[in-house]
């Protein structure tokens, strides 16, 4: 409480990240946040009280030492910041714009009791980026080789980070992405002015210089299995990170009227095939001018403000439950009301219209109210009997969640999944199947990027005691 | 990179074959997968069927009409270029037994398609009656492969100018009224009208049909759902869950409809790069 004193004092407020006018950002793909500079980033350390018992740090999933990385901005010694930043987070540069802090380590801030919490996560991102700037810090040594070799099937966070920490312990990594670019959800899915591309590319050069091998066009299950990995490969470990990339639809009439999207075909054509910058990438991608999008997390977000970018005149999101329960980070929910996107809470789609040449046209939508909570506790939303609404529309994307897609669990052998699909693996990432390990959202559904890089040292430690002792 | 190595012309230039390195692929590929290509780093994925793959020497063979931008850019490719990305083998294989008599068709570039699958039926032991047809004599392809992937083949042009005056559909009727009960199955690969009319006349003969569906996709593993199509009701995705379905349950329309989606795009896209080529020549 003292310490909580001091800084009400000291009354240094939040600092302000400086941002791209809504107006002008709204049309154009760059980075919203600019960033912090190294005054501001100084500053805002200061607001840090040091605690002895760090709140914030039980409010991480990969435990960051936040006190400390802070305290070194705070003296002006950056190096030493992102060298504390690493031990624990291999991608500080991704999750300091990704991370929803409000429910982590932020909203643990003692700061954050009477006050704006300290904006852990603009510093964080600030050294980032700050240290991908420095051309002369040295690369980790490399140990001896162990003769081992681990594949890494999918290389979203969970499976470049495996890769990175596996490198470093000496053993022989190969990265399997079914798509030509590795990244996962951080290439095909967060659009460019939420996390820029460079900063992916940066991360996977770095596990490159590192000696770790990337195959893409690689599409496991398919070209190669995981049995044939470990059985005629020579890999001694395989680590599956495939993310649940299956997109869920509506299950409405009319859903494949032309102009319907999944959120993933629909990010997917944007952000990694590039149709944003059509025709000077060859994918199209239909220029909604009424959008409306499904949803209310993150996918939901990032669809929605891609289809302000792309030109619409209007653009929808629909939630079937109210503003409370809204499951993107607060940042994005923030950042699409500046950008004009309007809100529709307590809506729920009933069909689809299209014109006879099969072009969406409307929607029509169920008005709902709250009713008695569910196993979620949330409280159920309950349709408003005869109230419904159309709504004219030429785009519609659905983002209302992912799922486990079967290729790689189906043509593996002995591998258990529980009821919905996903990979049943222990803490630390074990399988049922011996030198296998799993890991991210094909292990706990749709999650976080940290969620996933955190599964990913665990799995790979995992990984390493199997290397060294066995099973 | 995946390097072409050998390139010809076929249907007076309208149709390409390319053989390219991809052993991998090559290794693992069965009668009715195919691959998703990129062929630089500003291109779309498109996906193609191996209408060929030979295991020893490492390649596939591809054959592709030339109808947009992608395809036109890969006519202009010749043995010792290069392509940037290929994923494969993508789809269900065709399952294919032993079962008796099976009736192959094929119209257009589908002839492509259809070879493997005919080949595969013949080999498995069926006796293959394949039926082949295009709008005239010099587009038609494949007809000496053909021949020897079957053992009966039947050709016909819109126009008469070879073989049966007439649609690939009137052969099919002529042959299931011909042979019965005995055709235990048909396979229908062409534009997809003609799919649609072949699987209405095998209904009429209580015929199981299956119909490769070549709707339009982006990742081919399962992840977009853009190659939605509707099967008896249900939604599947053709990447994954076909590309081949049952023809009786499948709604052609729909497809043709979806087929649509892009044409003004396509168009503009095919427009700047027929006009820069010209530039250049
Ligand atoms: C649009 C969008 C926005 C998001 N925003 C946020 C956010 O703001 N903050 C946050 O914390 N989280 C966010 N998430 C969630 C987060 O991105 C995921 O939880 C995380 O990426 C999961 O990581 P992963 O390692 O499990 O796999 P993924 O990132 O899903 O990557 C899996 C990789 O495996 C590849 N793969 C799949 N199948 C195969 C196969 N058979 N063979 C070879 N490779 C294969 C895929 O192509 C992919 O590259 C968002 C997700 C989406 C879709
Ligand atoms: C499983 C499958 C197998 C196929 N096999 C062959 C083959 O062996 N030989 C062959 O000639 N064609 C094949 N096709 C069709 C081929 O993919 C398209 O002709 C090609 O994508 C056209 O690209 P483009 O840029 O040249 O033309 P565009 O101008 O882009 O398109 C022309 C038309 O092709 C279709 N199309 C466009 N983009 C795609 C896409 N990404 N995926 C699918 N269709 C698309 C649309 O109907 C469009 O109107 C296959 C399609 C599928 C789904
Ligand atoms: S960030 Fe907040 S909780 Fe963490 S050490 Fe600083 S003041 Fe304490
Ligand atoms: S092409 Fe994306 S799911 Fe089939």
């Amino acid at each position: 409480m003292a310490e909580a004193k001091k800084a009400k004092k000291e009354k240094i407020p939040r600092t302000k990240m400086p941002e791209q006018a809504p107006e002008v950002r709204r049309r154009n793909f760059e980075e919203v946040p600019l960033g912090l500079t190294p005054e501001m980033a100084q500053r805002e350390a200061g607001r840090c009280l040091q605690c002895k018992k760090p709140a914030c740090v039980t409010g991480c999933p990969v435990e960051v030492p936040i006190p400390e990385f802070i305290g070194h901005i705070r003296d002006g010694n950056f190096e030493k910041a992102i060298l504390a930043l690493w031990t624990k987070n291999s991608f500080p540069a991704v999750c300091g714009r990704v991370c929803p802090q409000e429910n982590q380590c932020e909203g643990k801030c003692i700061v954050g009791k009477k006050d704006d919490p300290v904006a852990i996560g603009y510093l964080e991102r600030f050294v980032a980026d700050w240290a991908r700037a420095q051309s002369d810090i040295s690369l980790p040594p490399i140990p001896e080789k162990t003769g081992k070799k681990v594949a890494v099937v999918g290389t979203g966070p969970g499976g470049l980070t495996v890769a990175g920490d596996l490198i470093l312990k000496g053993h022989d990594v190969t990265m399997f992405e079914a798509f030509h670019k590795p990244g996962g959800v951080l290439v095909y899915g967060i659009p460019e002015f939420r996390l820029p591309k460079e900063i992916v590319a940066h991360e996977v050069a770095f596990l490159s210089q590192l000696g770790v091998k990337v195959e893409c066009n690689v599409v496991v299950g398919r070209m190669i299995t995981v049995d044939e990995l470990l059985q005629e490969q020579g890999f001694d470990a395989v680590y599956i990170g495939v993310g649940a990339g299956l997109p869920r639809f509506l299950g409405v009439p009319g859903e494949n009227a032309i102009g319907v999207y999944s959120a993933n075909e629909y990010l997917t054509r944007s952000n990694l095939m590039k149709a944003y910058l059509f025709p000077e990438y060859d994918t199209p991608l239909v220029k909604g001018k009424k959008v409306v999008v499904f949803g209310g997390g993150n996918v939901a977000m990032d669809s929605l403000r891609t289809a302000m970018r792309m030109g619409a005149d209007e653009v929808k999101c629909i939630y079937r439950r109210s503003r409370s329960e809204l499951p993107a980070r607060a940042e994005e929910i923030h950042h699409a009301e500046e950008e004009g996107i309007e809100f529709f809470f307590l809506h729920s789609p009933l069909r689809f219209f299209e014109d006879d040449k099969g072009f969406l046209t409307g929607v029509e939508v169920q008005e709902m109210e709250l009713g008695e909570p569910d196993e979620s506790g949330r409280r159920r939303p309950v349709p408003i009997k005869g109230s419904t609404k159309t709504m004219e529309c030429d785009m519609a994307i659905i983002a209302v969640g992912a799922a486990a897609n079967p290729l790689v669990t189906s043509t593996t052998q002995g591998l258990e999944t529980n009821q919905w699909g996903y990979i049943v693996a222990d803490e630390a990432g074990k399988t049922k199947k011996p030198g296998v390990w799993a890991g991210g959202d094909i292990v706990t559904g749709a999650a976080t990027v940290i969620l996933a890089a955190g599964a990913g040292r665990q799995a790979a430690n995992s990984i390493h005691q199997y290397l060294t002792w066995g099973w | 990179m995946f390097e072409i190595i050998a390139r010809q012309e076929l249907a007076q230039g309208t149709v390409v074959a390319n053989d390219i390195m991809a052993p991998k692929i090559a290794a693992k590929a069965r009668p009715g997968q195919f691959i998703i290509l990129r062929v630089n780093e500003t291109g779309e994925r498109i996906p193609l069927t191996m209408a060929d793959t030979d295991p020893e020497r490492g390649t596939i063979t591809i054959i592709y009409q030339v109808v947009g931008k992608t395809t036109a850019m890969m006519a202009r490719l010749g043995a010792g270029d290069t392509i940037m990305d290929i994923a494969g083998p993508l789809g269900r294989p065709t399952p294919i037994e032993k079962k008796g008599t099976i009736i192959c068709v094929g119209g257009g570039t589908g002839v492509a398609v259809l070879h493997p699958i005919t080949r595969g039926f013949k080999q498995a032991g069926n006796k293959v009656i394949a039926i082949i047809g295009a709008r005239n004599q010099e587009l038609l392809i494949m007809e000496d492969k053909m021949a020897k992937a079957s053992d009966e083949l039947l050709v016909c042009t819109d126009d008469g100018s070879y073989g049966h005056h007439g649609f690939v559909t009137d052969v099919l009727r002529e042959q299931l009224q011909k042979l019965g009960d005995e055709v235990k199955e048909a396979v229908c690969i062409g534009p997809v009208p003609m799919m649609k009319f072949c699987a209405k006349v095998t209904e009429e003969f209580k015929v199981p049909t299956m119909a490769s569906l070549n709707a339009i996709m982006v990742d081919g593993t399962g992840m977009c759902g853009c190659c939605r199509v509707s099967v008896g009701g249900q939604t599947k995705f053709a990447c994954v869950d076909g590309p081949e379905f049952d023809a009786h349950q499948v709604d052609f329309e729909e497809l043709s409809r979806r087929l649509t989606a892009y044409i003004p795009q396509e168009k503009e896209a095919m427009d700047l790069f027929q006009h820069k080529c010209s530039c250049e020549a």
